[in-house]
């Protein structure tokens, strides 16, 4: 298949709906605005079925029932949005409902503003929702890669039963770049994605078999059974944790004097003045996480060469990923730390002059 | 080969596409490109620009901060992004809109009336086809053949009259951006 010149909200659309996803729920918001419109023109050609609910929060409900009967779903949103929407996505965490949650990251806190930001590092890492409960975080970097990601998403929410978020931002929903899609999922594949689940989700009873009977429910009001489902939970994130981090190392090698920290689109500027700065013989390296839970901390600990006098975190916040990096790098060397606000995306000069004060 | 590169001007201008239809060229001669847009809450005459950037290796940042090419449409552009401009880099701009002009000595300027030569084709919403014409006259950034296909695919059943005004205005723009190499 040849390439297409793309937005990322509308590859990440396309990549969904190839990818197996029939239902999809969402309230429009800008700068993921494009998603949303995607679906609606795009599901009703593929026999899925497109909501604008009234809100973020019927949407994540929506979703939320979807998942309870084992189809692939999905919403997005940016971060107002995806705010309103935590509590939907802890009872799915805590009910293990499989959906893909897409954020597209604008300014904040509060409304704030529409321009690219990645404030909302915390929320999707650290919690967000109420209890305790993990989200598989993927943040691509590139059109292509959002793309990617959203049917590793669908794969990863399937496999673990678990809500897992597309952590992208303002800039990579705007900006178009060429994209080239996996093939669609064909009527067989679409089949066995449906019955996957049959063992636990909500399924006709057609044998009227009383053993069919399934209960999706994030409410026990046993606190013995309560514990012990959480720790079958937190079971689930070690395998997670085992078997899904995935990073990018950019021109790491031992030669490096700094490595760099960033994920996502910010990552993509830091790697401009790296190659500026190669130029003129400074070596730097870059580690990228794509997972940003489960976090890559042996990546980073094992990319701090023999030379490295820092680690350098770059983030479109304030610096909301330094504490992972600082348990990565676990005192071995200082950890630095510099970051844009307000929807203010930094520049590759930006960058490089921050670098260069380095050497 | 990498060039990065800003278009900037009135929302309306067309500014937008101009990048739009230079990546898409490029993409379909095999190389790397993204675009990427300035979006707020802008409307119809408020200011709009796009970073481009076409490169024969993989692209790092969208974001660029130094343009090898700047097409401005408006004196407010021109004021904002023509700083910015590489040492020796180029600076396409609309006279009829840039009463100031540049006062820039470091890189080369090429200074068009735009809106007169576009109404001259007999529609001013070609302008900014005769900005990409100028970009590929002076720089062959694309191959006139990679946009006359991306125009096809975009007019040939819509508009056809209007592919004809948009292919003509590319052709002379191609002419006037030659006689600045």
């Amino acid at each position: 298949m040849s390439k297409i010149l793309m937005k990322g909200n509308e590859a990440v659309a396309e990549a969904a709906i190839r990818a197996g996803c029939r239902l999809y729920f969402a309230y429009p918001i800008t700068p993921q605005s494009e998603l949303i419109e995607y679906m609606a023109k795009m599901m009703p050609k593929v026999g899925g079925t497109f909501i604008q609910a009234e809100s973020e929060v019927a949407a994540i409900n929506m979703v939320y029932g979807a998942a309870g009967v084992g189809k692939r779903v999905m919403t997005s949103s940016s971060s107002p949005g995806i705010s309103l929407k935590q509590e939907g996505i802890s009872y799915m965490a805590g009910a293990e409902l499989p959906a893909v949650i897409v954020n597209v990251q604008r300014g904040g806190p509060g409304l704030g503003d529409i321009q690219p930001a990645q404030g909302d590092y915390f929320q999707a890492v650290k919690g967000g929702g109420h209890g305790d409960y993990q989200l598989i975080v993927l943040a691509p970097c590139s059109v292509q890669e959002f793309a990617d990601l959203a049917s590793d998403a669908f794969d990863l929410a399937d496999k673990y039963r678990n809500p897992v978020m597309i952590l992208a931002d303002g800039m990579l929903g705007q900006m178009m770049e060429p994209v080239e899609f996996k093939p669609a999922k064909t009527q067989e594949e679409l089949e066995a994605l449906a019955n996957q689940h049959l063992s636990w989700c909500i399924c006709p009873n057609a044998d009227g078999d009383a053993k069919h009977h399934h209960e999706i429910n994030s409410l026990e009001l046993d606190p013995e059974i309560l514990e012990k489902h959480v720790n079958k939970l937190y079971e689930k994130y070690a395998e997670i944790e085992k078997n899904e981090v995935r990073y990018e190392s950019y021109n790491v090698s031992d030669d490096n004097e700094i490595l760099c920290v960033a994920w996502g689109t910010a990552a993509r500027v830091v790697k401009s003045a790296i190659n500026e700065l190669a130029v003129r013989g400074k070596s730097i390296g870059l580690v990228r996480p794509i997972t940003c839970w489960p976090y890559p901390y042996e990546a980073i600990a094992s990319a701090i060469g023999p030379k490295v006098k820092k680690v350098y975190v770059f983030e479109l916040n304030s610096g909301q990923m330094v504490e992972d990096v600082k348990i990565a790098v676990n005192g071995k060397v200082p950890v630095d730390f510099w970051g844009k606000l307000g929807g203010i995306v930094f520049t590759p000069a930006d960058i490089q002059a921050k670098l260069e004060a380095c050497f | 080969m990498t060039t990065e590169m800003i278009c900037a001007g009135f929302g309306g201008q067309g500014v937008l596409t101009i990048g739009r239809f230079l990546a898409q060229a490029g993409m379909k001669e095999g190389k790397n490109v993204s675009w990427l847009p300035s979006y707020g809450p802008e409307m119809r005459g408020g200011t709009a620009n796009v970073s481009t950037v076409i490169s024969d290796e993989p692209i790092a940042s969208p974001i660029v901060s130094y343009p090898d090419l700047l097409v401005a449409l408006n004196q407010p552009s021109l004021d904002k992004f023509g700083p910015m401009v590489r040492k020796d880099g180029i600076i396409i701009y609309n006279t009829n809109m840039c009463p100031r002009g540049c006062k820039r000595d470091d890189v080369q300027l090429i200074p068009v009336p735009m809106n007169d030569i576009a109404n001259e084709i007999g529609s001013a919403i070609v302008l900014n086809m005769l900005a990409i014409g100028i970009i590929i006259g002076k720089t062959g950034l694309v191959k006139y053949e990679s946009i006359e296909e991306v125009l096809n695919s975009f007019l040939r059943e819509k508009n056809p009259e209007l592919l004809e005004k948009n292919l003509q205005a590319i052709k002379r723009g191609i002419e006037i951006g030659k006689q600045y190499t």
